[in-house]
């Protein structure tokens, strides 16, 4: 299990900041050199590993705008739902972005050498007067400063009436889906103006509407194989095989809820608010509400493993409906070789599952607590009497405090953790990276990360 | 938990709920109250919206389900009946709750039948999404009351969009279609409450839009046969889904910014002027011009 080391932070002003740097979407790239967020704003910051261990910003760059959609009269929000990195076919790096309406595909390069010595050009770009050019030069290609540049490659719109909530690249890396509430859409990295609809929840009558979609995607290793879980706690298996439009699912995921358990809320709280294949594709995650469930591909009636993420606020479901908080969508991730499940909580906490021991920690990302380098100490919250100092009481939890967001790293015990406008990476500190050499913690980085070449 | 309104309703209405109370053990009673609690929640959170941003579908999904569950078990246990007779019953003002506008809470003038409220989904706007507005849908934090006030000015919102012939038919045809009314909660079914045609009618025809947006979240429906049934049929088969919810509330809120298609929307297909064709016709065309628009504003 990990013994978590803060490795770098790298956070904005706090406590007062603006709600559009608040962090939407943390992605590791496929190899873990690279760490993208997106955040409320439409900005994605791209961080880079350098090679001692620490993460430090690579490219930021503006990916959505906010939008006005006339016939409607309803803005588009310009948030970041989700970020998923391409596997690397080259120098350059590709993602797909996505808000409510609009996918992108960004190409985020560098550039390290620039061309000198044109005939016409001077070196400010203005025309030479072509009376004093005398020869002839050939221009040389000389170093320059690192410049990462971001490009936009594709636009992906018009595709989806409701709000997309996932993509999810294809293990062919030719064609990736997009899913929004009711509708998941197939498309081709290169086509942009097409795309084909392969699940369609949306009934006839508009009125019998009781289940949406929340996340869908793809198996890892079976390019015909994709998974999509829906608000009534159902999660479906489809063959892409079998036939254009996979409404018909395979199978489905789903267990009963236990009748002494049955509540208003219960629908509500069986809500699966993420899925995650697992990297070995043997397995899948789900979170709801209250609990993280494993399941294995071969067996629909019932998880293999269920684990209670916060039980504590069963009795609290009232509450935490009037306030919303009921509607939170956490995330869930597995670790590099699928022995660890770990999601987010409120007041800050995580928690980790080790699935092989049964044991779990929960832990807390904030600025109070994290120092430098330091340990992190297991957190408990109690229901009743404190038993020890450090014991939290289910009252005294802070619900604005959401941990919506969690990341790790696709082979290394590396996590990155999302908590409102922070980003925290965490290291184990047994991990064979070694130590880490002095790095000082700039408390001090404005909000607005810049466009700054690594050192 | 319970708010003061309904602690009010509970003791104002004497008789019938008090009865309903005692019979229970403590415990069902107290279940009940925080049922009905989380029934005025759910109607709330249900109306209330953002108006810039399109509500989130997810969540009106779940809070509508949720809505349609406490509704049907307390059918099943008569409390609905119960409830809704008592405020059939007229002991309540209209300015005991929190009306936006005057003609929602209006009483009743035909004799109160138990009526059945099922909510319906978040139908209606261009793209089927919740858009509520809490001063259009008067809900009080207390009572069910609020649902009849909803469910008539939905009702009143496409009857006014509808021709005048149309009202004029179903007052002529209510004698003679009398028929079994409908039984029990059918979510699906599109039975709309016709009481008050004529009243609500005028006043509400002055500011079409400030209506019926409520209309697409929730409908009502008759539990018994009666003198009701026959107008209730008569618009049985209209859809209420047709409904654009965002073009009244837009209209209402702020500057207007209702396009031509708005108004497209806004007409109510099944029972309008031959001119606007067929429901799906209608739907297809919108959706197409939808499609065009997006291409042409180029997003």
């Amino acid at each position: 299990m990990l013994s978590p080391v803060l490795c770098s932070e790298l956070s904005a002003l706090e406590p007062e900041y603006t709600e559009a740097d608040v962090i939407s979407a943390v992605e590791f790239s496929q190899s873990g050199e690279f760490l993208a967020t997106g955040d409320k704003g439409g900005r994605v910051v791209i961080f880079q590993r350098e090679p001692l261990g620490e993460y430090n910003v690579y490219s930021t760059f503006q990916s959505h705008e906010p939008e006005f959609d006339y016939l409607k009269s309803l803005e588009i929000e310009e948030k970041i739902n989700k970020i998923r990195w391409l596997p690397q076919l080259n120098s350059a790096h590709f993602l797909l972005t996505t808000n409510d309406k609009t996918i992108k595909l960004w190409k985020v390069s560098e550039r390290d050498k620039r061309p000198e010595g044109y005939n016409l050009k001077d070196e400010e770009g203005r025309m030479k007067d072509i009376s004093k050019i005398t020869s002839l030069q050939v221009p040389v290609l000389r170093p320059m400063d690192l410049l990462v540049e971001a490009s936009l490659r594709r636009v992906f719109a018009n595709a989806h009436a409701y709000h997309i909530n996932s993509i999810s690249i294809n293990s062919d890396c030719e064609t990736y889906l997009s899913a929004d509430d009711l509708r998941i859409n197939l498309w081709n990295l290169d086509i942009t103006d097409r795309s084909f609809n392969i699940v369609d929840l949306k009934p006839e009558n508009m009125e019998e509407l009781s289940e949406v979609i929340t996340v869908a995607e793809f198996h890892p290793h079976h390019c015909h194989l994709m998974a999509f879980s829906s608000s009534t706690g159902t999660t479906r298996l489809c063959d892409m095989r079998s036939r254009a439009l996979c409404d018909q699912h395979a199978k489905l995921f789903e267990e009963a809820v236990d009748p002494a358990n049955r509540s208003f809320f219960s629908e509500i709280i069986s809500s699966v608010s993420d899925v995650k294949f697992s990297h070995s594709g043997r397995y899948l995650l789900t979170r709801d509400y209250l609990s993280a469930k494993v399941w294995d591909l071969n067996m629909e009636n019932k998880p293999v493993e269920t684990y209670q993420v916060h039980d504590y606020l069963r009795s609290k479901l009232c509450t935490l409906y009037e306030s919303d908080c009921i509607f939170d969508k956490f995330e869930c991730a597995w670790n590099g070789t699928d022995s660890v499940i770990m999601t987010g909580a409120y007041n800050n906490f995580f928690r980790m599952f080790d699935r092989a021991s049964r044991r779990d920690v929960t832990l807390e990302a904030s600025r109070e607590v994290c120092k430098r380098r330091a340990v992190l100490r297991p957190r408990r919250v109690c229901v009743g009497r404190k038993k020890r100092e450090s014991d939290v009481s289910v009252d005294s939890l802070d619900f604005r405090k959401k941990i919506l967001h969690t990341a790790w790293h696709p082979t290394d015990n590396i996590i990155a953790i999302a908590a409102s406008n922070n980003l925290y990476i965490f290291q184990d500190r047994h991990s064979h990276h070694g130590h880490h050499a002095g790095h000082r913690l700039e408390q001090d980085r404005p909000p607005q990360l810049q466009d700054a070449p690594p050192q | 938990m319970f708010s003061k309104g309904t602690k009010r309703k509970f003791s104002d209405d004497g008789d019938e709920m008090s009865d309903e109370s005692l019979a229970g053990a403590q415990v069902s009673s107290s279940y009940s109250l925080q049922r009905q609690s989380l029934l005025d929640m759910s109607l709330i959170k249900l109306q209330l919206c953002h108006m810039l941003v399109e509500p989130n579908l997810c969540r009106s999904v779940l809070i509508a389900n949720t809505v349609r569950q406490i509704q049907e078990e307390m059918t099943h246990d008569g409390t609905w009946q119960v409830v809704t007779e008592t405020f059939c019953g007229g002991s309540q003002s209209p300015s005991e709750r929190l009306v936006a506008t005057e003609v929602l809470c209006r009483s009743r003038e035909q004799d109160a039948e138990p009526k059945l409220f099922s909510v319906l989904s978040y139908e209606g706007c261009r793209e089927e999404e919740v858009v509520t507005d809490e001063t259009l849908c008067s809900v009080t934090v207390s009572d069910t009351a609020s649902d009849v006030c909803l469910s008539e000015s939905a009702r009143h919102c496409w009857e006014r969009d509808e021709l005048v012939e149309v009202e004029r038919d179903e007052e002529a045809c209510e004698s003679s279609r009398l028929g079994p009314g409908d039984d029990d909660d059918d979510d699906d079914d599109d039975n709309d409450d016709d009481d008050e045609v004529d009243d609500e009618e005028e006043s509400s025809r002055e500011d079409p839009k400030t209506m019926g947006q409520v209309f697409g979240t929730f409908e009502i429906k008759n539990s018994a046969p009666g003198p009701d049934s026959a107008l209730e049929e008569l618009f049985s088969d209209v859809d209420a889904s047709y409904y654009d919810l965002d073009t009244m509330l837009t209209g209402i809120q702020s500057a207007p910014k209702m396009g031509p298609y708005d108004l497209l929307d806004s007409l109510a297909p099944s029972h309008g002027p031959p001119s606007i064709g067929s429901p799906s016709n209608c739907r297809s065309d919108l959706n197409e011009l939808d499609h065009i628009m997006e291409i042409i504003v180029g997003s």
